[in-house]
């Protein structure tokens, strides 16, 4: 009897260190995943903020070896590539969402397109530059920032498609009733009806894929390829930003590193704003007033 | 359906809401046989062709995805045609890599490709089960919003930002700090053998273990939330610590899910170009030790793309394009279906 009580006693402390170091791991394990993200945000905000300046944001890049120069170039050439992917991925993508929700439930067919956006959404983003530069840039003969915002866009579309969709599923079906029941056509429903109910969500979706495009270099490299001078010419080469950052972050000039790291505190900034300011946008006014 | 805020309040038991899933559910079915009146207005309404033309569009839209993949397929499939007559199969079993006599094969690129990867999920995996462990069961509610912010924050730095991190500060840190270490404790094992350049497979790894992170702990989270709620109080109720209801009640039943999420990982790691182009070293060799020089299947596309001069050149690289298509659509594929198998029962997570 005392025997037993004891085994169970030792068994009992076991389980609670087992216990307790389970815990302990996990905290570990947490503390090891946001040291690595604080690591880089520090290091961006410090190396990069030291070396903004209006120049920066101004000025189109020098010739090695002088000082100075900017990146408004590829600031602005970034802004037209993602203006470019947007015109080609928002419409395609919510439209195919609005099939896959509205139109498809439970078919064969739309599940085979869920399916098909998934894997889409997981080709490697160098691929998608390659298949681009062979679709477009090789008949055309020549760089250009179409062909980059045309593989931007094929980039945004499985991600807006597939929350759209889920959006759009969340919205009650008494909703739809009530507006066929007024007679309103189909089709109008869906757009200002159906559509409008779930656009935070929607909105919400195609940040993320904007602010996922915004950062891509791979895909630029053999389609949009850089450009050191202005140019706003969608038939031409055009400078991007990640692009400017890679290229200058591989160069041997310790003036080009300063300005990669500025470069590089640019893009965080303009992804994180974006996406937070349109989170904060959706969710103050359409959302509490569809409720 | 009838209000999106019932689902929030997650209630053990199974949930009251039918979850809107691709299967007709009640409320799928309405929309498929519509009620007499609607039929009357969708057919004799005057807005019957502009409903048939709303809806083609919608369609031609969806199928614009297939369109698109099967674009890329045969593409790649096209361009590469020299080289896989040329070289058959024996292309991807081959260490030749010499554009000037026009030998290509992939092995020493598929080498690296793998390895790193393999080392970025040695060192991703735990930590992601541990952070989803700790933030869906054991976390205070205060801190749950901001750390699972923070964790899908490392989701949204471009790749080119990792890069440049790990060129600067986390390829420093490996050559004088960690290494030397390395090579001293594990160097027998042939692994850790110098000469160490700081760059090579191991960074490559390391930065790809960060960057497949949080999609790996957000996949396994929400794989774990699935979990209904009972199989955790029946394990609770029969005394149980919190760590064997973890073990026995969460992990044991979202476990397929959690191999879903560690693959879907593998499917992004191999598939990443710029950060790893940017530490692997860029030399076509295969060598044991994981601190030597490599290169990567996208990172050689990456590089010699646009100096590829001859046809023969250009389609080696597109083959090896074609390759990392192939491969990351079957990872993708299992990967989906195996995360499908376990969600599919519970409503979607908003992001």
């Amino acid at each position: 009897m005392a025997l037993e009580q004891k085994a169970s006693r030792v068994n009992h402390t076991w389980r609670m260190i087992a216990n307790h170091t389970a815990t302990g791991l996990a905290v570990l394990s947490t503390i090891l995943v946001v040291a690595p993200l604080v690591a880089i945000f520090v290091y961006l905000l410090y190396k990069g903020a030291s070396s903004l300046n209006l120049a920066f944001f101004t000025q189109v890049p020098k010739p090695v070896g002088e000082t100075g120069g900017g990146m408004a170039n590829a600031i602005v050439g970034s802004g037209i590539l993602l203006a470019l992917g947007s015109l080609l991925g928002v419409p395609v993508g919510i439209a195919a969402g609005i099939y896959l929700a509205e139109f498809g439930r439970g078919g064969r067919l739309a599940n085979f397109v869920r399916f098909t956006a998934d894997v889409l959404n997981g080709v490697p983003s160098i691929v998608m530059g390659i298949s681009v530069y062979s679709l477009i840039v090789l008949p055309e003969k020549h760089f250009s920032a179409l062909s980059g915002g045309v593989a931007l866009g094929i980039m945004m579309i499985p991600t807006i498609t597939r929350t759209t969709e889920e959006m759009l599923l969340m919205v009650p079906n008494a909703i739809r009733e009530a507006a066929l029941g007024l007679g309103v056509p189909n089709w109008r429903s869906v757009l200002a009806i159906t559509l409008k109910t779930a656009s935070p969500g929607v909105i919400t979706g195609c940040m993320l894929a904007f602010a996922r495009v915004a950062g891509e270099t791979a895909p630029l490299l053999f389609t949009a390829f850089g450009n050191q001078f202005w140019s706003a010419n969608i038939n031409q080469p055009i400078a991007a930003l990640p692009l400017q950052i890679y290229v200058y972050a591989l160069s041997p000039y310790d003036e080009w590193h300063r300005l990669a790291w500025a470069g590089a505190l640019v893009l965080i900034v303009l992804i994180v704003v974006s996406v937070s300011l349109v989170r904060f946008v959706t969710t103050r006014g359409v959302l509490k007033g569809a409720n | 359906m009838v209000n999106p805020k019932v689902q929030e309040v997650r209630v053990s038991g199974p949930p009251i809401v039918p979850p809107p899933s691709p299967e007709p559910s009640p409320a799928g079915t309405q929309s498929v046989a519509p009620s007499p009146i609607r039929k009357f207005l969708l057919e004799r309404g005057s807005s019957a062709f502009s409903d048939r033309a709303f809806r083609w569009i919608m369609l031609i839209c969806a199928l614009s995805i297939f369109a698109i993949v099967a674009l890329i397929a045969s593409e790649l499939i096209m361009r590469s045609q020299l080289t896989i007559a040329k070289f058959g199969l024996q292309f991807f079993f081959k260490q030749a890599w010499d554009p000037v006599s026009g030998d290509f094969g992939a092995l020493p690129f598929i080498y690296g490709t793998l390895v790193s990867s393999i080392v970025a999920l040695i060192i991703a995996v735990p930590l992601a089960v541990g952070v989803a462990v700790f933030l869906t069961e054991m976390c205070p509610k205060f801190l749950r919003g901001p750390l699972s912010f923070l964790t899908e924050l490392l989701a949204a730095i471009p790749s080119v930002v990792y890069g440049l991190w790990a060129v600067f500060i986390l390829v420093p840190l490996l050559r004088e700090d960690v290494n030397p270490i390395l090579m001293k404790t594990l160097g027998w094992t042939g692994f850790f053998a110098g000469p160490n350049y700081g760059i090579g497979i191991m960074a490559a790894g390391v930065i790809l273990a960060i960057m497949i992170l949080p999609i790996i702990s957000s996949l396994t989270r929400e794989v774990m939330t699935a979990v209904p709620h009972t199989q955790r109080e029946a394990v609770l109720a029969l005394g149980a610590t919190r760590w064997e209801m973890i073990r026995m009640g969460v992990l044991r039943n979202a476990r397929i899910g959690i191999v879903g999420s560690i693959i879907l990982g593998l499917g992004r790691a191999l598939g990443e170009t710029i950060a790893v182009t940017m530490v692997i070293g860029n030399r076509p060799e295969i060598v044991k030790s994981l601190l030597g020089l490599g290169y990567s299947m996208s990172s050689v596309i990456a590089n010699e793309f646009s100096e590829a001069s001859d046809d023969l050149y250009l389609s080696a690289l597109i083959e090896i394009g074609l390759a990392l298509f192939i491969v990351t659509i079957i990872v993708n594929a299992i990967a989906r279906l195996l995360v499908w198998a376990v969600t599919r029962g519970a409503p979607p997570r908003v992001v």
